[in-house]
């Protein structure tokens, strides 16, 4: 099985602050669904900045997917990111003032690649089967900010999922959900990862979902600037 | 086209700043555009008050001055010809026709000119358009008069009216001829020229109402003649007129005839070639049409200048969206494009908003100044100058864009991502 994820002496700090990520190793499989825990202030939401390109890496060498993160301009990881990875944001990080429709769209929109992905079915037509997926399907006409925490939620995993990204990083995306809810989102993540064939990088500091996922890697036993 | 939409539907989530921005442009581009328009007309304006009249003859003084009392009811005469003068030279054989003027009287505010038939023969205004009557005829007797159509509408005159003129030129007179009222015998079809803010009555007319005025002093009691005993007279004997217009019978002879007009000695007179002083005016307030029009083109920079500070400010508070937008995929091109296309959609409609305000003014101001100013602004679609100007606010509104875009897609995209709204 090829490498999604290639880690290897990762240095990471903001500014001229102390290191935040100092990681010799780590590696995720393809089609692996790793969960990735650790206390607040351990770097979890700055590593998946890394692996996203949307963070710099100051020392050492990150592969997404094969792609060497620091060879590449700053424009040339934007288009990467647009078009193989997915990126579910803690905050959602919505656009406000667009519909749900275009929310989830927006990718596909913006990226010939993840375009390409949709097998042959429009990029609407897409974004309303994974809303209905996710049941938000009578949603998307509504601007989201009008939906509650658990649509936005779901309108941003339909965003990060369309066009089938090979990388899903989701940054602790249940963390306002009940337990419920939570369990019930992520199995409809799951479902959509795996009818992509799409790599999963979880990121929480719930362990209880620890479970769910095929691999558990703890951010303090890999990142040593963790003290 | 999703940079399209997505500047739209932004631009339209900042409503309230977006109207603002573009207010204030399309205000500036109404000054801009208002001002050359006003400009165009009110030499428009003037070019077509008069045609064809080859020189204009009056006594000696400034040539503007002539043109300005003559022609456009402006300023005052300061002094007249002798009527045996006039006739002289209307026989000189290089001058086909005359249109004799006697000025110095008015009607609540209007002028009345002193005339004959000739003036309803002879003067043509806009590219060689005749005098036409809407209604009655030109007036030829002692006592008829013939309104302009201004005149008629403005005081609600008919034909058989009767109007008593006021001696001077002022708005208000307090020496009336009433003792010998004028009846209207015709109104003028209107012109948009200042021949229809003039009464029109015959030159015998002037000198009937001024008899015992030799001195400039009204007559003493028991010495004015009244309607009658003027009606009763056989011939008046007209004594003066202000100024003159000519028309040759060949055009090459005006410049050889003016020389001749100037050096005459029997009297100090001057002609003007009506083209000739029209443009020396043009050539005497063209600094100040030159600073207005600079005025208003800072007036655009400013406006632009408002937009770009909104555009740039507002850039903290849309880092986030910015930021979001880049990491789903917006590339630098996108990000720049977004907000060069922001920036030219407020230009674009504060041009076209400022264009739609010209007109709306021009159409709710246009009689209220041709009756105030007696200037008639046309209204016509956009020519070259106003599409130029309105090509140079969106260029200017695309460079400017450039600002807040570089800046936009500089900003650090964690730091964006970080910002919490």
């Amino acid at each position: 099985m090829s490498l999604a994820i290639e880690i290897r002496r990762l240095r990471f700090r903001y500014g001229r602050g102390p290191w935040v990520l100092d990681i010799p190793e780590l590696t995720i499989e393809r089609g692996e669904r790793a969960f990735l825990f650790g206390p607040s202030g351990s770097g979890k939401t700055t590593l998946l900045g890394v692996l996203a390109g949307v963070l710099e890496a100051e020392e050492g060498e990150v592969r997404v997917l094969g792609e060497n993160l620091a060879s590449l301009s700053s424009a040339r990881r934007d288009a990467f990111r647009a078009e193989h990875i997915g990126y579910v944001f803690q905050m959602f990080n919505l656009i406000p003032y667009l519909s749900v429709l275009d929310n989830i769209t927006l990718p596909a929109r913006m990226d010939t690649g993840r375009r390409a992905r949709l097998d042959g079915a429009g990029i609407r037509k897409t974004a309303a089967l994974l809303a209905d997926h996710l049941q938000i399907g009578d949603l998307l006409k509504k601007p989201v900010t009008e939906l509650s925490v658990g649509q936005q939620q779901r309108v941003a995993a339909c965003r990060a999922l369309i066009g089938a990204p090979e990388l899903i990083v989701a940054d602790e995306p249940t963390s306002s959900l009940d337990f419920d809810r939570r369990e019930a989102f992520l199995e409809l993540l799951f479902r959509e990862c795996e009818r992509a064939g799409a790599t999963l990088v979880f990121v929480s500091h719930d362990r209880t979902l620890e479970g769910m996922f095929s691999r558990t890697i703890s951010l303090p036993d890999v990142n040593k600037a963790v003290l | 086209m999703l940079v399209f939409d997505l500047a739209l539907k932004s631009l339209r989530n900042r409503a309230f700043s977006t109207s603002l921005t573009v207010g204030s442009i399309a205000l500036s581009v109404a000054l801009l555009i208002g001002v050359e328009n006003v400009r165009v007309g009110m030499r428009e304006s003037f070019s077509n008050t008069i045609s064809q009249t080859d020189l204009i003859v009056g006594t000696k003084g400034g040539t503007i001055q002539l043109l300005l009392y003559s022609v456009f009811g402006m300023g005052s005469p300061t002094n007249n010809l002798s009527w045996d003068t006039y006739r002289e030279w209307a026989e000189h054989p290089a001058i086909e026709w005359t249109i004799p003027y006697g000025l110095g009287d008015s009607h609540r505010g209007f002028r009345v000119i002193g005339t004959n038939e000739d003036f309803y023969r002879h003067y043509r205004y806009r590219g060689g358009q005749e005098i036409t009557l809407a209604e009655g005829r030109g007036g030829s007797g002692v006592f008829d008069v013939t309104l302009g159509a201004d005149v008629a509408s403005e005081l609600g005159y008919g034909l058989g009216d009767e109007i008593a003129v006021t001696h001077g030129i002022g708005e208000v007179g307090f020496l009336n001829h009433d003792r010998m009222p004028f009846t209207v015998v015709g109104i003028l079809d209107k012109t948009f020229t200042p021949v229809d803010r003039a009464v029109y009555v015959t030159l015998e007319g002037i000198e009937a109402i001024h008899f015992g005025w030799e001195d400039g002093a009204p007559p003493m009691p028991g010495d004015e003649q009244t309607r009658a005993e003027v009606l009763a007279m056989d011939e008046i004997e007209i004594t003066q007129v202000t100024s003159f217009f000519v028309g040759t019978t060949n055009r090459r002879d005006v410049l050889r005839l003016q020389r001749e007009i100037n050096d005459y000695e029997g009297e100090p007179m001057m002609a003007v070639i009506p083209g000739l002083a029209l443009n020396e005016m043009w050539q005497g307030i063209g600094y100040a049409e030159t600073g207005l029009r600079l005025v208003t083109i800072f007036v655009v920079l400013v406006g632009l200048l408002g937009m770009l500070v909104s555009l740039y400010t507002s850039l903290n508070e849309r880092r986030r969206e910015m930021a979001i937008l880049r990491a789903v995929g917006a590339g630098p091109n996108r990000i720049v494009s977004l907000l060069v296309l922001e920036s030219v959609c407020l230009a674009a409609a504060g041009a076209i908003g400022g264009l739609a305000l010209v007109y709306v003014l021009l159409s709710a101001g246009q009689p209220v100044v041709e009756a105030q100013a007696g200037l008639f602004i046309p209204i016509r679609p956009p020519g070259s100058t106003e599409l130029l100007f309105l090509g140079a606010v969106v260029t200017a509104g695309f460079l400017m864009g450039f600002v807040p875009a570089l800046k936009a897609y500089r900003t650090a995209l964690h730091d964006g991502l970080a910002v919490r709204v």
